[in-house]
């Protein structure tokens, strides 16, 4: 076992672990941090995709021993104290970028890592940007526009449109 | 799915790593970004007893002059080589190739080192680095020794590393004088290995080209040059049939394989529909 210690969402959790252990299951299995989920299990999807030191990462293909000391944000911590949602989380729920929500935590947060290297993302950009997260449902227009949306709100340049709908 | 138990050890300098993969035992493995390693690892297809963790080795990462050569740390990530202003002025090749691997996550934590030595030939990097003539060097427990693209790719997956070796820099000539270039990568979707991709370094000279520098991904084993190509387009008029011309040759002396993705033959019509388009563009026509 070796000892890690990392600041999860703002809190640090010091642990015994075995060095195979994968992040993400260490994530969810012994921080409850079942925020975020494993999708496939060979790297492709992106579901599980966390912040380690501000970047985005697939947390199954990395090792919970290798981010020690290191600050990892999931999709538990990227809203407000106040439980206002992230920019990013609330663009989704706007422009429904989601059918059964399953790749959801993960491509809010490979969207936010893109958005903070490319602030206006053109449609292509958006579609690139996110080529390591699949969503089985094949929902990626309304993601697309999700993502085009949290863009205009993270920059200020553009106000969003309060919608009319469900939530409102 | 997780990988079969493992000794971890994470040196900080590249003398305690040497010295770890020393004391290993019979089985140690070298991880870099370890983001083809963890895959095999989860999948059971490896299971080493020991794994040396480069990441903790500050000296490995990071881009920096050395007269008329790059030098790269094995350790710098795909994300960090995609941004770094000394590759975008003297290698803009490795840039190029280097946005096409993977994806975002990916990049961001899989590295150039580790990349070049896990020597998958449908790895995009492999072929750049042959093409620009990058020479390795490499450290072990006898001292550090250098060896040239040509000669680090030995078979599929396989270098010139010799066991208790690790790949720490790698030394890349500056491209100087009028070199337009351009990574080809055809892939059936987004993050796939390339089916084929060619890069290419050209030379322009008075409406010649002077010089081109072809690297094949995935049409043998190891990454390979197209010769024939190269040189018939030493001297010749920098147009779109010179180079149209030259490009038909690109499949001599490749020995590509055949998979789910392609058939032998496709790869080969393939590699030159690539050649042209990339030398087309490398030469500004």
């Amino acid at each position: 076992m070796t000892r890690v210690s990392m600041q999860v969402d703002g809190v640090t959790y010091t642990d015994e672990v075995e060095p195979r252990t994968l992040l993400v299951h260490h994530l969810r299995e012994a921080l409850g941090k079942v925020g975020t989920v494993v999708g496939c299990d060979t790297s492709n999807c992106g579901a599980c995709t966390v912040h380690l030191d501000g970047q985005a990462v697939k947390s199954c293909t990395v090792l919970a021993v290798q981010a020690d000391g290191a600050e990892v944000t999931t999709i538990e911590g990227v809203a407000a104290p106040d439980g206002s949602l992230h920019p990013v989380q609330k663009a989704f729920h706007e422009m429904h970028g989601l059918q059964c929500g399953y790749c959801t935590p993960g491509m809010i947060m490979a969207s936010i890592d893109l958005l903070k290297e490319n602030p206006n993302p053109s449609d292509t950009e958006v579609r690139e940007g996110i080529e390591g997260n699949l969503c089985r449902c094949t929902g990626y227009q309304n993601i697309v526009r999700a993502v085009q949306q949290a863009a205009g709100e993270l920059s200020g340049s553009a106000t969003t449109p309060e919608t009319t709908g469900a939530q409102a | 799915m997780i990988p079969a138990p493992f000794e971890y050890v994470r040196p900080t300098t590249v003398e305690e790593a040497v010295q770890a993969v020393a004391e290993g035992g019979e089985d140690v493995k070298v991880m870099a970004g370890g983001q083809s390693l963890i895959p095999v690892m989860r999948l059971r297809l490896a299971a080493p007893e020991t794994i040396v963790d480069l990441g903790g080795i500050a000296e490995l990462r990071g881009v920096r002059e050395e007269g008329d050569h790059l030098v790269i740390g094995a350790m710098t990530t795909h994300a960090e080589v995609v941004t770094d202003p000394l590759i975008a002025q003297h290698a803009r090749l490795i840039a190029e190739a280097t946005e096409t691997v993977a994806d975002r996550q990916t990049r961001r934590r899989g590295t150039f080192g580790g990349a070049l030595a896990h020597a998958d030939p449908a790895g995009d990097l492999a072929a750049v680095a042959l093409a620009l003539d990058a020479e390795m060097v490499i450290a072990g427990p006898s001292g550090r020794r250098t060896v040239p693209a040509r000669e680090f790719f030995v078979d599929y997956l396989t270098t010139s590393l010799e066991e208790g070796e690790i790949l720490v820099e790698i030394r890349v000539p500056k491209l100087s004088g009028d070199w337009g270039v351009r990574y080809e990568k055809f892939n059936r979707v987004a993050q796939a290995w390339s089916i084929v991709a060619v890069a290419a370094a050209v030379r322009r000279e008075d409406g010649h080209i002077a010089e081109a520098r072809i690297g094949l991904t995935n049409m043998g084993p190891t990454p390979l040059r197209a010769s024939a190509t190269e040189a018939a387009l030493a001297g010749a008029p920098a147009t779109a049939d010179a180079v149209a011309s030259a490009a038909r040759s690109a499949a001599e002396g490749t020995s590509p394989s055949s998979d789910l993705n392609a058939q032998a033959d496709y790869r080969e019509h393939l590699v030159q529909v690539l050649t042209r388009r990339a030398v087309t563009a490398a030469a500004g026509l």
